[in-house]
């Protein structure tokens, strides 16, 4: 059974129609990217899975299971991790502090006011940041950190609930090529390992390519491809998306 | 009421809307361009009233008119270019402390050279009497006033379409960062915008005169009002203040008409309060531009190192001894700042690392204090239950009023904190029957066993020293965490599952109700309560007492309770002025130590290094 399902899914605001009917799934151990130009619907379809927007039409399960329209903290509690495209961590925290919150709220102990916090959950938290190459750095303030530690930390804190589905929104923009490669082998062998189905959008088409199992592609908020990269990569219409018309006839 | 005389209340209520969008349109203007909220405009207002009353023997009424609001113009420029202009990088909380320290000097200022008494202004030549309107007489001036208000938005309007100056001024009030990159001079357009508000406030104040005398007290009653006004209406739009100024005035108009003036702050607040419901940014406002860039970087929050602990509870020991060397008023001092440090400490675990600016927190205090004192003696109850009760009504308070203000943020949630002081404010000073009205209450006196000075003086220790170190603990746990988390990054404390309002909401109660016991503790030592203990300055010196600690360090709250304690009580016995000299230790403080006195340690440290 597909972790994610997603059908019929739309979203306009005002007289723009940023995603419009757009169905497709994701099996776990999976790396589904979405693709497509600017503008093309991909950070809207995220928050539309992620909860931080309403759909107009359409559904979104999760194994099985509506997740239409509940906020992004429902979602999260039901296994969906996340990644943003501008990185979103406390900034006055450490890097491990960081870690240990988004630990410490999927084991429900945020309301307690008396435990003392420093000392909870520190293992699992190393545990985690070692695995996405950031345990030297625990100590460090997140406000300190350049920007691909940035990623990384995210992904630390996406896989904290354990997650069914990660959603990962360019999870290597501004990071260097080696960085990139790295990351995104570790990714895919965290979904291997742990059954997670993951879904990203990417600017870079040599990630896409190398490192998807399959792809979508969207323009103009429609789904106009999906399958595996070869495939994609020779469909006609996706050349047009991204090049235009004009540059296919010239 | 027949229908002449709602009429003429309406015309009355006009009559008080125009002075009221003049003050509010300045706010407006000033806040949309600058992004401060100028606490100090009423006092504008207040010296547009008494520079009119002066002027007006040398040159005639209609003439002191426009020489008072140039005069205050001047002024408005100068703070600006003076004071101002080196804080509009400052944190906003720093800003507004910044202007209520003019707010405080001003005061002094005109009591100094008008003295206390107020000043009755003189009639308007040509328009004393009264015209006929269905046959009932109505002020001539009055009428005037109604055309005033239309003709200033008239011109303002004019101003900021047609001209130059007003493009820009729109520019910025749209997106202050984008307008500077397409090269606007923000120097001139700030003093020259800061100038055209206190020229408003000032002509606001001087048509009041033969309405009203000048009198030291209306500026904080005219900044409470252009609050109300600026956040019903939106804050920056002008259209919106005018509405709002409408609604208000004729609320106001009809409240007093009908027998309810004791209502009308109550009325006004909650006016204010359902829209900010409804409508968060006002009847007519927009959301604010997004920053850009990274929000503003809060620092860390280190737990205590073992060493500062070593010396609090040296500290402690210390002075738990006190008593056994003096029983006089070293004492009271000390119990004072004890009851104001857990007060200041209660508002910084709201304030600091929960992100919600309160400007209202007296209310708290004041439930506290004033639960205590109708608890002991309109029901009889003895002391210990008193004190026990008391700070639950607090926090049944902020339980209350934070369901409304967590659903907002920023300068938003600190006026709607305010509103709702404001509210609890008033229903103390009105309610005669209950809290004694603007007497207060006195004879609250501890039980025997804590009758001596030294025993009641080791209750407050022990009582605020555990209420402050469960607040502190609270910071350090997986609560505090998620505190910090949804301050530094609502969207990301979202994403993994954190109810930032409901965590946010049950910080305010526990803020509520520390300061709750604060206020208590405070009714019980001084044996009284009057308004004055939940009133707007109240808040304010908590603040005051917060950010001269340092808002973002665990310990600095008690040293500026400290501090600041103990300078209000050695300026205000030996100097008439003492309002003034903290305002001016305000000022230098806010100069020059930004970060607070947590931060002189770290600057001497630097210094010594280089």
């Amino acid at each position: 059974m597909s972790v994610l399902q997603v059908s019929g899914l739309s979203k306009s605001f005002g007289g723009v129609h940023a995603v419009r009917n757009v169905s497709f799934a994701v099996v776990a151990g999976e790396l589904l990217a979405m693709i497509g130009p600017n503008g093309a619907g991909k950070s809207t379809c995220f928050n539309l899975i992620n909860g931080q927007l309403t759909p107009d039409a359409g559904r979104v399960l999760l194994e099985g299971r509506s997740i239409t329209g509940l906020p992004p903290r429902a979602i999260w509690r039901l296994g969906v991790g996340r990644t943003f495209q501008v990185t979103a961590t406390f900034a006055s925290m450490t890097v491990r502090e960081n870690v240990q919150v988004a630990l410490l709220s999927h084991a429900r102990r945020l309301p307690s006011p008396f435990a003392q916090a420093p000392r909870l959950q520190v293992a699992q938290a190393d545990a985690l940041l070692a695995q996405a190459g950031m345990l030297d750095q625990a100590d460090r303030p997140a406000a300190v950190l350049a920007y691909g530690d940035l990623k990384r930390l995210e992904l630390a804190i996406a896989l904290a609930n354990r997650p069914r589905l990660l959603l990962m929104d360019e999870p290597t923009a501004g990071m260097a090529c080696g960085e990139r490669a790295a990351l995104m082998r570790l990714t895919a062998s965290l979904a291997r390992a742990s059954a997670i189905a993951v879904l990203f959008t990417e600017h870079d088409m040599d990630t896409v390519f190398t490192h998807a199992d399959r792809v979508i592609v969207l323009a103009g908020g429609e789904r106009i491809a999906e399958g595996a990269p070869a495939k994609v990569r020779a469909d006609p219409r996706v050349r047009e998306a991204y090049l235009g018309t004009e540059a296919l006839d010239a | 009421m027949s229908a002449t005389s709602i009429l003429l209340q309406f015309l009355n209520g006009l009559a008080g809307a125009s002075a009221l969008f003049l003050v509010a349109a300045g706010l407006s203007l000033i806040f949309g361009v600058t992004r401060i909220v100028n606490f100090a405009h009423g006092s504008l207002v207040m010296l547009g009233m008494y520079l009119a009353v002066a002027l007006s023997e040398v040159v005639g009424f209609w003439w002191a008119l426009p020489c008072a609001a140039l005069a205050v113009a001047g002024l408005g420029a100068l703070i600006e270019s003076v004071l101002l202009r080196r804080l509009y990088r400052a944190p906003e909380l720093l800003q507004l402390l910044a202007t209520f320290a003019l707010v405080l000097i001003i005061r002094d200022y005109a009591l100094w050279q008008w003295g206390p008494e107020d000043l009755l202004g003189p009639r308007a030549p040509g328009m004393a009497g009264a015209v006929t309107i269905i046959g009932q007489p109505f002020p001539a001036y009055d009428l005037f006033l109604i055309a005033v208000g239309p003709a200033v938005l008239g011109a303002l309007w004019l101003l900021l379409t047609r001209t130059r100056w007003g493009t820009l001024v729109r520019a910025a009030t749209q997106d202050r960062e984008m307008a500077s990159a397409l090269g606007v001079n923000q120097r001139l357009q700030f003093t020259s915008v800061f100038a055209l508000g206190a020229l408003l406030a000032g002509l606001g104040g001087a048509l009041q005169l033969p309405r009203e005398p000048a009198t030291l007290k209306v500026d904080l009653a005219v900044v409470s009002d252009a609050f109300v006004v600026v956040v019903v209406g939106g804050l920056g739009s002008l259209p919106g203040a005018f509405v709002a100024a409408l609604l208000i005035a004729e609320v106001k108009a009809f409240c007093i008409a009908l027998g309810y003036s004791k209502l009308t702050l109550v009325v006004e607040f909650l006016i204010m309060a359902l829209v900010l419901v409804l409508r968060p940014w006002g009847l007519m406002g927009r959301m604010p531009a997004p920053a850009r860039g990274p929000a503003a970087l809060e620092p860390p929050l280190a737990a205590p190192s073992p060493r500062v602990l070593a010396g609090l509870c040296t500290l402690l020991a210390a002075l738990a001894l006190v008593p056994l060397a003096t029983t006089g008023f070293t004492l009271v001092l000390l119990t004072d700042m004890l009851v104001f440090a857990l007060f200041a400490v209660s508002l910084h675990f709201i304030s600091g690392p929960a992100g919600l600016h309160s400007f209202g927190h007296a209310a708290y205090f004041g439930l506290g204090a004033y639960g205590a004192g109708i608890l002991a003696l309109r029901i009889g109850a003895p002391m210990e239950l008193s004190l026990a009760t008391a700070p639950l009504l607090a926090g049944g308070g902020a339980l209350l009023f934070g369901w409304f203000c967590v659903r907002l943020s920023g300068i938003y949630l600190a006026m709607l904190t305010l509103a709702f002081a404001q509210i609890a404010w008033s229903v103390a000073f009105q309610w005669d029957a209950v809290t004694g009205g603007s007497n207060g209450l006195i004879g609250i006196w501890p039980a025997p066993w804590l009758a001596s000075k030294a025993a009641y003086f080791w209750l407050v220790l022990a009582l605020a020293c555990a209420a402050i170190a469960l607040l502190w603990r609270a910071l350090h746990s997986p609560f505090g965490y998620a505190l910090r988390a949804a301050r530094d990054s609502p969207l990301r404390a979202d994403a993994i599952g954190i109810d930032a309002r409901a965590l946010q909401w049950a910080a305010f109660t526990v803020a509520g109700l520390f300061a709750g016991i604060a206020g208590a503790l405070h009714a019980f030592s001084k044996g009284s309560i009057s308004p004055e203990s939940m009133a707007v300055a109240r808040s304010v010196d908590g603040l005051v007492m917060v950010l001269l600690g340092g808002i973002q360090t665990l310990t600095g709250p008690l040293w500026g309770a400290a501090l600041f304690t103990w300078l209000q009580d050695a300026l205000a016995r030996g100097f008439d002025y003492w309002r003034a000299a903290i305002g001016c230790v305000i000022l230098a403080l806010v100069l020059a130590l930004p970060g607070g006195l947590g931060s002189l340690g770290g600057l001497l440290k630097r210094q010594g290094r280089a």
